[in-house]
């Protein structure tokens, strides 16, 4: 049995990495989340049943941050795969300097979302040093009043959509993209024999034929919004009022702000089956499509 | 051109100017303020004449080095990134080959767990891992920072449906020449293999310079912090000086931005093909 020794050998490094810093992991926050573990307490460690549960649950903030990433996702995944696609047909057209385009597009995606965070934070100041407001009172020839958009909790969450969209758009038009350029010419050419126009190609082939793409990039785009967390830390610190806060910001001020290691393992796993639920929702859906 | 068509084509221009302007305004922004003298940063920063201003100085780019270690950051953040990447590309491609290619009792059922440990982010466990190298006394270390993350189900996926579509014969040949498996995957498969090499690289690569939430749990002292969290901590350092913010930027995003202009056709075929895997 030398192939199975040699087979256990290769693959060895990269199990035994997977075991110990995911599964391990995964499986103690399981077990944690239904402990009272605290780090520095001198409480024992016991069985405290669902009670992380029912605590976070009843908890605002964490309700605030539940709501918080749902309507985050709300926001930024119609708007980025939207402007996502737009941008992929735009660059698609048989027009020169596209690659420029596509490059500028692409760019912040290798921007750490730390450093866009905070160049962000002067985009959106209030009066003469925000180049948003002043865009916005220049479009409205000056009806627009300044905002302090990341103290305002009215706009803070949509500020930092608005952060998000900058610097994430480009991955979802580089997907869409390619997905673009798999579609077939024979299928364009065949419709346009039977007369359709511009529009209706878009609609009966450009839109079915990206229909798996779609439901990639917004499957992905939806657990990104729940996994927020750099624009957060950096631009608003959940505030204001715990109108930007979000579970893992709620889940890494448990765990240090306070030491509880067993709320904030509750909280991750919440996220997980959040997660969970997207990834087994996005199956079904396409799985729909091998049907039809 | 027809006429018609024309004027479709300058509609197409004119979005894509107005979109690139969006997405180069923030950018230009740092850049030019970054040469600017303090006290002239914030004055009328929204305009965007003032992108053009005349000022120019280099002392926010000594300033930066003056209050904070940013080389020190800037090598923590290449060296975390690099061992991550290179020994990722290492065990994960290995791995994949045993998946793809080698024939053992207990094979199928592994490569299942892989597929579904995919969908764990590093968000869901981030806590127990947590409490996992604190019990280990790995906390502000380099290790910490590597260790973890150069197993991943992500790109073991990613190498196993490449290998999947290599073909057979050129394993065959060798095979039949007497070379063994080590050799052949090496002299034959990873050479054969160089896009998904490429893609696994700079995936890992992208998420692992970016990476806050990790060593903002795990640190707390600036000989092993990488950039990331250099820049969060600078900008809650007063005095708040946006000159020299905007210098820290540039200087933290300039090597990124070097090598996507380099390898720029691998890094979009790279995120290409994660949605068509999807």
């Amino acid at each position: 049995m030398k192939n199975t020794q040699l087979a256990w050998l290769f693959v060895l490094p990269a199990l035994s990495g997977l075991l110990c810093f995911v599964l391990f992991p995964f499986v103690l926050s399981l077990i944690l989340s239904f402990t009272n573990l605290r780090l520095g307490s001198p409480l024992p460690l016991e069985f405290v049943g669902f009670k992380q549960y029912q605590r976070i649950f009843t908890d605002a903030a964490f309700l605030a941050a539940l709501r918080n990433n749902s309507l985050f996702a709300l926001i930024v995944v119609p708007l980025q795969t939207g402007l996502a696609l737009l941008m992929a047909l735009l660059v698609n057209q048989p027009l020169r300097g596209m690659v420029i385009f596509r490059s500028v597009f692409f760019m912040p995606v290798v921007f750490p979302l730390s450093l866009v965070a905070v160049v962000w934070i002067l985009v959106l100041a209030p009066g003469p040093q925000g180049l948003l407001n002043q865009l916005l009172e220049t479009v409205t020839l000056g009806a627009w009043q300044a905002r302090d958009f990341l103290h305002d909790s009215a706009w803070a969450l949509a500020a930092i959509s608005l952060t998000s969209i900058w610097q994430g758009v480009g991955f979802q038009m580089v997907i869409l993209l390619a997905a673009l350029q798999g579609i077939p010419q024979a299928l364009y050419e065949a419709a346009r024999v039977d007369g359709a126009n511009q529009w209706q190609q878009f609609v009966f082939i450009t839109l079915p034929q990206l229909r798996n793409a779609i439901i990639f990039v917004v499957l992905v785009t939806t657990i990104l919004a729940f996994r927020l967390f750099d624009q957060v830390q950096i631009m608003t610190q959940g505030g204001p009022n715990h109108a930007t806060t979000t579970i893992m910001y709620e889940a890494v001020n448990s765990a240090f702000g306070s030491q509880q290691v067993a709320r904030a393992a509750a909280m991750t796993v919440v996220f997980f089956i959040v997660v969970l639920l997207l990834t087994l929702l996005q199956r079904a859906v396409g799985r729909q499509q091998g049907v039809n | 051109m027809s006429g018609k068509q024309r004027i479709a084509a300058s509609a197409v221009y004119l979005l894509l100017v107005a979109l690139a302007f969006a997405f180069l305004v923030p950018v230009a922004m740092m850049l030019s303020g970054s040469f600017k003298p303090d006290d002239q940063v914030l004055v009328q920063a929204g305009r965007l004449s003032r992108l053009f201003a005349a000022e120019f100085s280099w002392f926010n780019y000594r300033d930066v080095f003056a209050r904070v270690p940013f080389a020190r950051y800037l090598f923590n953040s290449a060296f975390i990134s690099l061992c991550v990447v290179a020994g990722g590309l290492l065990v994960n491609s290995l791995a994949a080959y045993a998946f793809a290619r080698l024939h053992w009792p207990g094979r199928d059922r592994l490569l299942l767990l892989v597929v579904a440990l995919m969908i764990i982010p590093l968000e869901a466990i981030a806590v127990p891992l947590f409490y996992e190298v604190t019990l280990l006394g790995w906390r502000d270390t380099y290790w910490v920072q590597i260790i973890p993350f150069v197993a991943n189900a992500f790109s073991i996926y990613l190498f196993y449906t490449f290998f999947l579509g290599l073909p057979r014969e050129l394993e065959e040949a060798a095979r039949i020449d007497g070379a063994g498996p080590w050799r052949i995957f090496f002299r034959i498969v990873a050479p054969n293999a160089k896009p998904v090499f490429a893609t696994v690289a700079i995936l890992s690569f992208l998420t692992q310079w970016s990476a806050l939430l990790w060593p903002l749990m795990v640190t707390h002292s600036e000989t092993v912090r990488p950039l990331p969290l250099g820049m969060a901590t600078f900008y809650s350092l007063p005095p708040l000086q946006w000159g020299d913010i905007f210098a820290f930027g540039v200087m933290m995003v300039t090597p990124v931005l070097l090598i996507f202009v380099l390898f720029q056709r691998w890094f979009v075929q790279g995120v290409a093909t994660t949605g068509v895997k999807g």
